[in-house]
């Protein structure tokens, strides 16, 4: 079940492209997470390495994992400015720092769909900077 | 003007009226013929005095008219008081047609022209600051809509208690209107108390998430506004709601369930340091007048005066004024303008500005931090060597030196808010006990604040508290650590403060002169001592800061893995 509990991009002309990516990275995703095995837990988890050369531009997507499964993805066009590993890093920490803010909400169900005014605009905020 | 607005049709001026008949003004007065059609175009904003035009250029909100209303009206405030008499006779042509307590203009009208008499109120520190707070909430002007109302707030704050007891039944019904519907009146908060008190006993304490879950839940509205309600009234986010953050979140529904939409951002009325300067002030000053004569008698009328000036200075808008800063009055008024209206970019702009004045106001505060915190390394410093009554007497000096302003109010303030509470004899412990938890305490409510805003958040509070600070689980752990760090960073500072209990008691021996200057170098070396301490302060803060964080998302992960495998 990896139903989304939050989407968002900045449109573009290939938007769809964007999306489809997003959801074949998930099981790319899901890959590394059940080849990690038992032991290890590592709580952020970076790849790249999607590449759609058919039509010539690449496509980065970074995966990162809470301890509770909860799998944030992340893509962008590799055309752009080349986004240094550590910001992609920082951005995800943030993206989970909301999170969590959310789950303190007590009216929030794990498993809603997000519709935390304050997340929205923290990736709005976020998207904007990096494009 | 009047006609073509439809104030006359209506027989009051509502706000609608009142724009629109302000930028027809405007349009009369860049030439353009008085019509309804004129006021689509852009206009310049209209100008009351010929003095007024530069200010009003600078204050230049984008083409939002309703920003651009309520700032002219502050203009007056901020010039001499004849251009505000000329402004007020602009207006008071207006204020005929109005009925007294329904439109809006009239009282703001009346609420200048009061202040207009005062002058300014920067170099008085006395009267009209010490009721300045206490009434600033019931003397919001009535208004029907939320922008103008939170401007004609600060306004009364400059005015006195003469204005209170003149104008009684248009209180009782501005208490009904609730002019601004983003500030609590009195009632409202003692009811908010109450309903905390049958959630939580303690009102120090905290209410756990499901528990106010489930409380909201009764108001029958809906679970995402719910939600929205709490994103935006817990702003430490730790999942818990204290006393303050709980008025805030049931104000939002009671403002919501009459029809108000909710705001984008938390208003600055509701901000918790808001609200809790705002509520323990009031506290305070009953408590105050109880050991009132038990007090030595050169003290008491001080300390009537002194609470209520930093009282004054907590919230927002009385500092402001009193520091005279036009620049953070003008951003204050252009986030209090746009609160409510409902567009993105004045959202970013509320924001913005309301950061704004919060930064500019980490001035003026951050120096009743230090004072405060150089009368614990003092007190501190002061134990050992003499018996307790002495820093009292020591202070007692201080207070009477001719130093600055502002610094005076503070210590005299700081003072006379820890002497209240615990009984007269035994001030000096308690009181530093007192003062460095709810300095840790307070500071780590502001975690998502640059650290300046902390100190000076750390300070209103430190200012206000009476009994047990808060006693959240895991800001109680931080702060015992940084009670342990913190009392070593005042020993070394204890051992350069020493010398000046032994300079104290020489004070009154020496001539007036050289006591001024002994004094200036004190001061000199205080605000160092409390700079150094606060900056070290601040670096560990930013430590348990991050180590918080950590906790956090690890409690998070675990709270997940219990639940359902629903998740995954």
């Amino acid at each position: 079940q990896n139903y989304p509990l939050y989407i968002r991009s900045i449109p573009t002309e290939n938007e769809l492209k964007f999306h489809y990516t997003v959801h074949t990275s998930l099981d790319v995703v899901d890959e590394k997470i059940s080849a990690m095995g038992k032991a290890l837990v590592d709580q952020r988890e970076l790849y790249l390495g999607l590449l759609y050369p058919t039509e010539d531009y690449k496509q980065r997507g970074y995966g990162y994992v809470t301890n509770s499964k909860v799998k944030f993805v992340m893509v962008v066009d590799s055309s752009n400015t080349a986004l240094r590993d550590n910001e992609i890093r920082s951005m995800f920490r943030k993206l989970h720092n909301s999170y969590t803010d959310i789950m303190c909400n007590p009216f929030y169900n794990p498993g809603d769909r997000i519709q935390s005014r304050a997340f929205d605009n923290m990736v709005n905020s976020m998207m904007m900077q990096v494009c | 003007i009047t006609e073509v607005c439809g104030a006359k049709r209506v027989g009051y001026f509502g706000p609608a009226q009142f724009y629109i008949a302000l930028k027809l003004i405007a349009a009369a007065q860049s030439g353009f013929p008085v019509r309804i059609e004129s006021i689509k175009n852009e206009l310049p904003l209209p100008r009351f005095t010929a003095l007024k035009a530069d200010s009003e250029v600078r204050h230049g909100t984008p083409a939002e008219l309703h920003g651009v209303k309520f700032q002219v009206p502050h203009a007056a405030l901020e010039k001499n008081s004849y251009k505000r008499t000329d402004e007020g006779d602009k207006q008071e042509p207006k204020s005929p047609p109005m009925s007294p307590i329904c439109s809006p203009p009239a009282s703001p009208s009346t609420y200048q022209r009061i202040p207009l008499s005062y002058g300014y109120s920067k170099s008085r520190s006395g009267l009209e600051q010490q009721h300045a707070a206490p009434y600033e909430v019931r003397h919001s002007a009535p208004q029907q809509d939320g922008p103008s109302a939170g401007n004609y707030g600060a306004k009364p704050s400059l005015a006195s208690s003469a204005l209170n007891r003149s104008l009684p039944e248009q209180q009782e019904s501005s208490a009904h209107y609730s002019d601004d519907p983003w500030r609590i009146t009195e009632e409202q908060r003692d009811y908010y108390i109450n309903q905390f008190r049958s959630l939580q006993p303690d009102l120090n304490s905290f209410i756990s998430g499901s528990v106010a879950k489930n409380f909201f839940t009764k108001s029958k509205l809906p679970i995402p506004e719910l939600s929205h309600i709490w994103e935006l009234s817990d702003v430490d986010c730790d999942g818990a709601l204290t006393l303050p953050e709980f008025c805030a979140a049931f104000h939002l529904v009671v403002a919501r369930k009459n029809g108000y939409q909710l705001p984008e951002t938390l208003p600055e009325t509701l901000l918790p340091q808001y609200l809790q300067a705002a509520s323990l002030k009031g506290l305070r000053d009953c408590a105050l007048f109880e050991p009132a004569e038990s007090l030595p008698g050169g003290q008491q009328a001080r300390d009537f005066s002194r609470p209520e000036t930093t009282s004054a200075e907590e919230p927002d808008k009385a500092a402001l004024l009193q520091d005279g800063k036009k620049e953070d009055k003008q951003a204050l008024q252009v986030s209090t303008a746009l609160k409510m209206i409902p567009k993105e970019f004045q959202h970013l702009t509320v924001k913005t500005a309301a950061q704004e004045s919060n930064a500019l106001r980490a001035r003026p505060r951050s120096r009743s931090y230090s004072s405060t915190s150089i009368e614990d390394a003092m007190k501190k410093g002061e134990e050992p060597p003499t018996p307790p009554p002495r820093p009292q007497k020591s202070h007692s000096r201080a207070s009477s030196l001719d130093l600055n302003k502002i610094f005076q109010q503070n210590t005299q303030a700081v003072r006379s808010g820890w002497l209240p509470p615990p009984p007269p004899a035994l001030p000096p412990r308690p009181s530093v006990s007192q003062t460095e938890p709810p300095a840790e305490a307070e500071l780590h409510p502001q975690i998502n604040r640059p650290p300046s805003q902390a100190e000076e958040n750390s300070s209103a509070k430190k200012e206000a508290v009476l009994a047990q600070p808060p006693s959240k689980p895991t800001r109680r752990k931080l702060r015992t650590e940084a009670q342990g760090l913190d009392t070593p960073e005042l020993s070394p500072t204890i051992n350069v403060t020493s010398s000046l209990p032994a300079v104290k008691p020489h004070l009154p021996v020496q001539k007036q002169s050289s006591k001024q200057k002994r004094a200036i170098q004190t001061a000199i070396r205080k605000n160092k001592e409390a700079n150094a301490v606060l900056a070290r302060l601040n670096s560990e803060l930013q430590q348990q800061l991050k180590e918080v964080h950590k906790e956090r998302i690890a409690l998070e992960t675990q709270l997940e893995q219990l639940r359902p495998v629903t998740v995954l």
